[in-house]
């Protein structure tokens, strides 16, 4: 489904991405793992146009898509939930997932609405509420919910975990594989290693720009390497 | 769809309370009950109307900060005297395209300077309102420093009013249309409104066209109304002046800019009889109503009545006590 070859992005003189290759597959959810500043989160705004790679190739569906606006991307079914949660705050949550559709014409709005809410009834109960009230988490659920009403084929989550209580980790982490068994392939970005390899079919490991490891996502939680540097065992 | 019938009630509503206004003025003009000075008073609060307005589409609720709408008016002033002066246009349609040149303009300096951010955008919108400024200035065609004079004065209350009326009209429906909506995304968070699909810059430059184009309207009409126009007088303490009344009246909403130019022009009128204090009870009252409503006069709600707002406010209240709790 997504196919990214020996990708070079820079910040400035910073050389952030280096010759760096994935693939996800249809129906995966796979992640990327590493330490700050590994290139996570730029990997994210690469695929999804916010940033340009220099050189290298990244193809959605067979079609190359590296160099196109983040509109055209949008359009084609490839999704990013972006970092931080960024809702908009002065807006209530049915107009945050009303934004979610803004490329969607297709008027299933209705039908779009109903999804998201069965899949976060929490957001059913506020919808009126402004978004920048909502605690931690339900502002976590939104902008997923506001990524999901664009109709993701490949959905993109950066640090869906982050800052949240562990309760509602798990609950983020439960959602995330009921919104891939129900169709959309998901790549996801996470500091919770630990976590994220319990969910994820495959996984990458990302040290200072490169790939250093990758695999089926047991096998890599259950490798002595991994456990030390990012799981914390001993 | 109920929302939509409480949408269409509410802009009728407003329609007729606006004729109103426009009848019961009318009335008092012509009965002579409002004098010469009133007269004045009144057109330049009709043009402060329209720069506010304006202005709060790029400021409040696009969110690019921009303090050159002086710059533009100034475009406006000077396209349409030109046009009325030297090559005998009527009246209206050297108005309209007043305002499509500053619109241009809006277009010309958006697109680069539209990738700029905050204090960044700031300076460069200063920046293009001066460069205009002295542009006139050293230009003999229009007149150097001492400007044009003697022009036709024609406006009339009727024209005042229609386009004021037309400015808030439109505005009000860009803001609450989808492209509206996206434009309070950019606002609100420009990553997260470029992740949803929006075209940031296309929209960014659709608001600083669309404020461009009525500042230069109300350039045109300033320029009709006061007979004579300078670089001086669209300098960059002008554009302040507008920024003032949007963010006296509240940032984002329609009705605070109606009701801070009004209340500002007011004001202003008012204290030229004092002319030693003037500048020290403006800012004195300036300073006041920040401290006591920093939000503005009618904080960032739409176009509403005070009432309306006031109840928005105490829901919004409850509401962040309630998740707090």
């Amino acid at each position: 489904m997504l196919s990214v070859q020996g990708i070079n992005v820079f910040y400035g003189a910073i050389h952030a991405l280096k010759d760096l290759s994935i693939t996800v597959n249809e129906g995966e959810i796979v992640t990327l793992i590493g330490a700050n500043g590994a290139g996570k989160s730029t990997l994210l705004k690469t695929l999804s146009g916010l940033l340009k790679p220099k050189t290298g190739s990244v193809d959605f569906l067979g079609k190359p898509i590296a160099g196109q606006s983040v509109q055209a991307i949008v359009k084609q079914g490839l999704i990013h939930c972006p970092e931080g949660r960024r809702v908009f705050a002065n807006m209530s949550v049915e107009e945050n997932l009303e934004l979610g559709a803004y490329l969607q014409n297709s008027g299933s709005l209705a039908a779009d609405f109903e999804m998201v809410y069965k899949t976060f009834p929490r957001l059913l109960e506020r919808k009126k509420q402004l978004a920048g009230t909502l605690s931690g988490g339900e502002q976590q659920m939104l902008a997923m919910g506001r990524a999901l009403m664009g109709h993701p084929k490949l959905l993109l989550l950066d640090e869906p975990s982050m800052g949240l209580a562990p309760l509602l980790v798990q609950d983020i982490f439960r959602i995330i594989q009921e919104v891939n068994a129900a169709g959309t392939t998901v790549l996801l970005v996470e500091q919770n290693a630990h976590q994220a390899l319990k969910i994820a079919h495959r996984a990458y490991v990302l040290e200072t720009g490169r790939v250093v490891l990758e695999g089926d996502a047991k096998e890599l939680a259950d490798s002595e390497d991994i456990k030390s540097a990012y799981l914390g065992g001993h | 769809m109920k929302r939509l019938n409480q949408l269409n009630k509410r802009f009728w509503g407003g329609i007729v309370l606006a004729l109103i206004v426009y009848a019961v003025i009318q009335i008092l003009l012509t009965t002579g009950i409002f004098d010469d000075v009133t007269r004045s008073t009144l057109f330049l609060i009709c043009i402060n109307i329209m720069l506010a307005v304006s202005l709060n589409l790029i400021n409040g609720i696009t969110g690019q900060f921009s303090i050159g709408h002086a710059g533009f008016m100034s475009v406006g002033a000077y396209v349409s005297a030109i046009l009325t002066l030297n090559f005998d246009v009527p009246f209206i349609p050297a108005l309209i395209i007043a305002g499509i040149v500053a619109a241009l303009c809006g277009i010309l300096i958006g697109i680069p300077t539209l990738r700029l951010n905050g204090d960044y955008l700031a300076i460069a919108t200063l920046g293009f309102g001066e460069i205009i400024r002295i542009v006139m200035l050293n230009t003999e065609y229009v007149g150097g420093a001492s400007g044009l004079s003697g022009i036709p004065s024609k406006s009339t209350w009727t024209i005042m009013f229609v386009f004021t009326l037309i400015t808030i009209v439109i505005i009000t429906n860009f803001i609450r249309s989808s492209h509206g909506r996206a434009c309070i995304a950019i606002r609100e968070n420009e990553i997260a409104a470029e992740a949803m699909g929006i075209n940031t810059t296309l929209y960014k430059v659709i608001a600083f066209s669309l404020g461009a184009l009525f500042a230069g309207m109300a350039g045109g009409l300033s320029a009709h109304t006061f007979y004579v126009i300078n670089p001086g007088s669209f300098n960059f303490l002008k554009s302040f002046e507008i920024l003032v009344m949007v963010v006296l009246g509240g940032l984002g909403s329609t009705a605070g800019s109606v009701v801070g130019a009004i209340v500002l022009t007011v004001l202003f009128t008012a204290l030229q009889d004092f002319p030693e204090v003037r500048m020290i009870l403006y800012s004195a009252i300036l300073i006041l109503m920040m401290i006591f409503r920093p939000k503005g006069l009618l904080g960032s709600t739409g176009i509403s009545l005070k009432k309306f707002a006031k109840k928005e406010a105490t829901k919004r209240d409850s509401i962040s006590s309630e998740s707090a709790s």
